[in-house]
């Protein structure tokens, strides 16, 4: 029965930010604002890491199956894709690796300049 | 057809890519693209159509937004870690949201793309939920965005790990913050994978990086 306790408050805290989805006019996926309850539930203690451990990494652990269905779908829109065909690929590729380059080596830049501060 | 059949091959077509993977050890053979693939050509071969898969598979992607909301669990257990480098993660986390919409600008003028394929492409680094409303927003094609988002998610996804080797990055930390910014959840499945240090920057980092896009995007969406 160790995830029971766990699923509840995953699925209440999903629910919540559902909620919030609907009702505040922002582009703010339910999951993040699901993200930052749960984080903030954990922070002040109400809720506790053993609670939703369990359930939680379960469901982190099986997160990569979740995107098949939609991938899959893809094949659904192989028309509208053919008419930008080559520049969305270019761009796809290049800006993906671009961003992922930018984002490590700012972060390295940053930390390691952090370091030699205070050593 | 079984209302199962959806799960049940998606499931077996994810496990035939992890066995491929530990069989050839090639870091190119993502599991999630393999499973990807192998459901693609088993529907083609057969003939059976996506409506009659998605049927039982949509119950798959139902727990997405539950696994988001968990992203929070790595993320606050890596909390002393995040609060020692709060200028570090902000830093990279938006030069990368700087560096996807400069770069999409550039690649729209080179291919002169009308405006909205331009704005479609935008948002392509961060979460799908957010994403779409972005392109919405912004006059874009739903559609084209939302390709362009799975795809960007499964290349970052397979790549993350070369492009840390020929670059040389060693810090966890950084890592984790590239792959969220960069490829959102897809990036960060791989992300925890890698150990949790990179799985909680890279979960801050799906949350971050789309808060900031949503407010980048309608200045950047102007200029084509």
């Amino acid at each position: 029965m160790k995830h029971v306790k766990g699923i509840i408050w995953i699925f209440g805290i999903t629910m919540t930010g559902e909620l919030l989805n609907h009702i505040i006019p922002l582009p703010v996926p339910a999951g993040v604002y699901g993200l930052f309850i749960l984080l903030g539930l954990l922070i002040s203690g109400i809720l506790k890491l053993s609670d939703v451990a369990p359930a939680g990494e379960l469901l982190l652990d099986l997160m990569p199956l979740m995107f098949i269905p939609a991938a899959v779908g893809l094949i659904e829109k192989t028309t509208e894709l053919r008419a930008v065909l080559v520049p969305f690929a270019v761009i796809t590729i290049a800006t993906t690796l671009f961003v992922m380059a930018v984002t490590a080596k700012t972060a390295e830049l940053v930390l390691h300049h952090k370091n030699r501060e205070e050593p | 057809m079984p209302l199962y059949f959806g799960m049940f091959i998606s499931l077996a077509a994810y496990q035939l890519g992890i066995q491929l993977k530990k069989r050839w050890k090639l870091a190119i053979l993502n599991p999630l693209l393999a499973a990807i693939i192998v459901v693609i050509a088993f529907l083609k071969l057969t003939g059976i159509p996506y409506a009659k898969y998605n049927e039982g598979a949509c119950y798959l992607s139902y727990f997405l937004t539950p696994a988001t909301v968990c992203l929070a669990i790595p993320l606050y257990k890596q909390l002393a870690l995040l609060k020692k480098n709060f200028a570090a993660v902000m830093a990279a986390i938006t030069a990368g949201v700087a560096a996807s919409a400069l770069s999409v600008f550039a690649m729209a003028l080179v291919f002169k793309l009308p405006n909205a394929y331009y704005v479609s492409f935008l948002p392509k680094s961060i979460t799908t939920a957010i994403g779409m409303e972005v392109s919405k927003e912004a006059g874009g094609v739903v559609t084209v965005t939302i390709v362009c988002i799975i795809l960007t998610g499964i290349f970052g996804n397979m790549t993350a790990e070369l492009v840390f080797r020929l670059l040389k990055v060693k810090e966890p930390i950084a890592k984790g913050l590239a792959l969220g910014t960069a490829a959102h959840a897809i990036g960060t499945s791989k992300a925890l994978e890698l150990g949790e240090i990179e799985g909680a920057m890279s979960s801050l980092s799906i949350a971050v990086a789309g808060l900031m896009t949503v407010a980048v995007a309608p200045l950047m969406a102007g200029l084509i």
